[in-house]
């Protein structure tokens, strides 16, 4: 086994899209996963892929990465399950619906126009099953959804097609700096150094860095979900709320998954996540609220999935300002799913060249300050998981 | 209210542990999904106390259980009641039951959820008219149904022979069993030993193989490479034998390859479980009580290990003491002495147990259907789409679920979650242990979005860690 130029912990989307563009720059990249690939929130995402709602700073790279999803299998060999099925935010109220109205506006002044404000009558012809109070929403008609598991084992694939080492079972306990080397060790007792360092390590993102010398706060949420038996078509879009936290869509096979950021208990330690059912049962009103054909749809599953949130909801993607060849791609705050394509691409030339054409300066590692205490639990977000 | 114990489960093991947590002065709850108590073995043993076809045991021990259990004041007994949640840290049980939901919490919880058939996917089982020996049975005892025309059950296991006896008693007259142990496991049962403890339990098996006999039952042993075959429904099953391959017209045809223990909470929970790879199925780790690796939850019944209905009630009476004795209601000395006739009667119901496992050991082709056979049966998947997974990177069953549904329809993997790491194993070539067991998700059982919807409370719980 040659020494690698690069070492990526986790094996995530992120980590692998990031493997993936590095091996097809012909340096050798290995990646230490703790335990499989996809184990945690990759695996588990709703697997929505939006432009839709982005924050501001968020906008560029969403656009430039859902251009990559219409073309994902030129980059991995596989069409990852992506359906350019368009996603709607719906407005439940006139206040709501003013709202969106402001935002929509905002993203024009800068130029943006990927966002559509859609009356009523709009958003009931694209969702023909929605609830009559609905008074409008917001169309982004490029974006979609994926398949989560199917799209980061083809980026694994496509990865260790062009040369990258994926060593699963592999938990990082110690990270070093010695001699211009990345020196971990996993918990097997292995050693494995490299010039270069990606930290892609997900809700365990806030420990590596903490671990290399750079304290960067990082909470985590359990996102909960809800899966239903196939159902006949009813919906084609993937489905937000303007008022309430909801990710609502339905498969090609007819089920409808439900999601929306009501998290459940869960231990960073151990992986192990537990339901909320008062939460949980509050998902299924909403969703019930907006689609009353659900009424006597079967659960088949509900389940949560770990995700690493930072204070001020955005991931933190850029250069150690602390410690050379060390670069960050974690936090994604359970909407990072569809920027990977892109992460990937900017997390290699950051490692390589230092800088990244693309505008990621709200991203810093250092933005948070000197943080005090570092809270590892924080309050359920409101943004829709995927 | 905060009960002391709330079992999950009336069958022998249940009903069993309710009356002795009762009488030791717990406050007990015991829910089931039957609307009345007897579990799978003594189902609907109430209602059957008139039925001829269904005398014997079944009838007088079960029934004998059965009003024991609904003598005992103060067990608030819940039937309709399905479990679909569990929070043990909490001991949170969430159930619905007539369409609406609830809470219900306990100090301790005893799963009693009793065995499955273990599923038996040959090609062509997806048929109507191919149905476990296991539902045939329901149907005979719950609607008194008899199957019509060329009846055929396939498989091995004692239950065979029950429902040979049961069909035969109950009308049938062309009834043929195929049976797919090998030669060799009669020799290698004998080595187990147990016989003469166990007699009283075998003379009750050759009793009911003499009665086959003279009922006119035709038997066919060591077949193997089954197969159903039919346009719309089964009009054949095929077979080898040796080197010969058989047809047989057939109408109905019963599968059984034995039971497993029912280890869907337990997995759920992701409490520790062993491989039993003799009987090839999962296993909760338990000590002698029934305790689980959680502290909060113990099993009873086959649940945890087949044992037959004996020592289940014998396990129930044990689960029950030592939730009284961590409930701090004595000491262990104490325990110790309560247990023993539950612990002797336990022993002897066991006695013949290693002696059955290994007679009616599966082939190891129950984990490895052929290609085209489908495997989960709710999303249609097959043992061939199954095997692709694996070679394209799926490790474990629960990603052969996110990636082909396999497991994620309304059974919830309880069919085909087995064969799924079974397959894994097989392709990928490793271990069970290292393949692991599928992980099942809540709801335990399906329950719709407006039940669900219904537990909301008026106001949405502060958002807060």
């Amino acid at each position: 086994m040659t020494d690698p130029d690069i070492l990526v912990v986790g094996g995530g989307l992120h980590g692998l899209s990031a493997a993936l563009h590095l091996a097809r720059t012909g340096r050798r990249v290995r990646v230490l996963e703790a335990r499989q690939v996809a184990a945690q929130a990759s695996g588990y995402s709703a697997g929505g892929v939006r432009t839709l709602g982005r924050h501001i700073a968020e906008v560029p790279l969403a656009l430039e990465a859902i251009a990559r999803w219409h073309r994902i299998a030129d980059l991995v060999g596989d069409g990852c399950g992506f359906h350019a099925a368009g996603q709607v935010r719906v407005a439940e109220t006139q206040a709501e619906l003013a709202r969106l109205s402001e935002r929509v506006a905002r993203l024009r002044a800068e130029g943006w126009a990927h966002e559509e404000l859609a009356d009523a009558a709009t958003v009931r012809r694209l969702l023909p099953a929605v609830a009559p109070h609905v008074v409008g929403g917001i169309v982004t008609r490029r974006d979609g959804f994926a398949a989560p598991l199917r799209t980061t084992l083809a980026f694994a694939r496509a990865a260790r097609a062009a040369g990258a080492e994926i060593a699963e079972d592999a938990r990082v306990t110690t990270v070093e700096r010695r001699a211009g080397l990345w020196q971990l060790r996993t918990r097997e007792g292995d050693l494995h150094a490299a010039p270069l360092l990606l930290n892609a390590a997900g809700a365990w993102g806030g420990r590596i860095a903490r671990a290399a010398g750079e304290p960067i706060p990082l909470g985590f949420n359990a996102f909960q979900m809800l899966l239903t038996d196939a159902l006949p078509p009813f919906l084609a879009p993937v489905v937000g709320a303007a008022g309430r936290p909801l990710s609502f869509k339905q498969s090609e096979t007819g089920h409808v998954m439900i999601g929306g950021g009501h998290k459940g208990h869960a231990n960073l330690d151990t992986g192990d996540v537990r339901l909320d059912v008062p939460r949980l049962a509050y998902s299924a009103r909403t969703a019930l609220d907006l689609f009353p054909i659900l009424r006597d749809a079967r659960i088949v599953h509900a389940w949560a999935g770990i995700e690493g949130v930072t204070p001020d909801e955005l991931p933190v993607i850029g250069r150690s300002a602390v410690a050379d060849g060390l670069v960050h791609a974690f936090g994604f705050s359970g909407h990072g799913f569809a920027l990977a394509p892109l992460v990937g691409e900017i997390a290699a030339d950051l490692l390589l060249d230092g800088v990244s054409r693309h505008p990621i300066a709200a991203f810093g590692p250092a933005r948070f300050g000197q943080p005090g205490a570092v809270s590892e639990t924080r309050s359920a977000l409101l943004q829709p998981a995927g | 209210m905060i009960y002391d114990l709330a079992i999950v489960g009336a069958g022998p093991a249940g009903m069993a542990a309710g009356i002795e947590a009762a009488a030791l002065g717990l406050s007990v709850t015991v829910l089931d999904e039957q609307p009345a108590p007897g579990g799978q073995v003594f189902r609907a043993v109430e209602a059957a106390s008139g039925d001829a076809a269904l005398a014997g045991e079944f009838r007088d021990a079960g029934g004998a259980l059965a009003a024991a259990f609904r003598a005992v004041r103060g067990i608030a007994y819940r039937p309709q009641t399905t479990l679909w949640h569990l929070d043990p840290e909490a001991g949170l049980l969430s159930v619905v039951s007539g369409g609406a939901t609830a809470e219900i919490q306990a100090r301790r919880i005893l799963l009693a959820t009793g065995a499955q058939e273990r599923p038996v996917p040959i090609a062509g089982w997806t048929l109507p008219g191919v149905m476990s020996a296991g539902a045939a049975q329901i149907l005979l005892k719950t609607a008194g149904a008899v199957p019509d025309g060329s009846v055929v059950i396939a498989g091995q296991g004692p239950l065979c022979w029950l429902l040979a006896v049961q069909l035969l008693r109950a009308g049938v007259e062309r009834l043929t069993l195929l049976e797919t142990g090998s030669g060799g496991a009669f020799r290698d049962a004998l080595r187990a030993g147990g016989l003469w403890t166990g007699r009283k339990l075998l003379a009750k098996g050759l009793a009911l193989m003499r009665e086959t006999r003279a009922r006119g039952l035709r038997v066919v042993r060591n077949v193997r490479d089954l197969r159903a075959e039919g346009d719309g429904r089964i009009r054949t099953v095929r077979w080898r034998q040796g080197s010969r391959d058989h047809a047989l017209a057939c109408d109905t045809l019963l599968l059984h390859e034995g039971v497993i223990p029912s280890t869907h909470i337990t997995r759920a929970l992701g409490l520790d479980h062993d491989w039993d790879a003799r009987q090839l199925c999962w296993r909760p780790r338990l000590d002698r009580w029934g305790a689980t690796s959680h502290a909060n939850v113990a099993v009873a019944g086959d649940g945890g290990g087949i044992g037959g209905w004996e020592a289940a009630a014998a396990g129930g009476r044990l689960a029950a003491i030592d939730a009284a004795h961590r409930l701090g209601r004595f000491d262990a000395a104490v325990r110790e002495t309560r247990a023993a006739d539950a612990s002797k009667a336990r022993h002897a119901a066991l006695a013949l147990r290693p002696f059955l496992d290994r007679l009616y050991r599966p082939g190891p082709g129950v984990l490895a259907p052929t290609d085209d056979t489908i495997v989960c049966r709710c999303e249609e998947i097959t043992a061939g789409q199954i095997r692709d997974a694996a070679r394209l990177g799926a490790a474990g069953p629960n990603q052969v679920k996110a990636y082909l549904r396999a497991g994620m329809g309304p059974c919830q993997g309880r069919m085909c979650g087995t064969v799924v790491a079974g397959l894994i194993a097989e392709t990928r070539g490793t271990s069970m242990e290292s393949v692991g067991a599928l992980r099942p998700r809540a709801p335990f059982k399906p329950m719709t979005v407006g039940e669900l919807a219904n537990q909301r409370p008026d106001a949405i719980p502060e958002l807060t860690a």
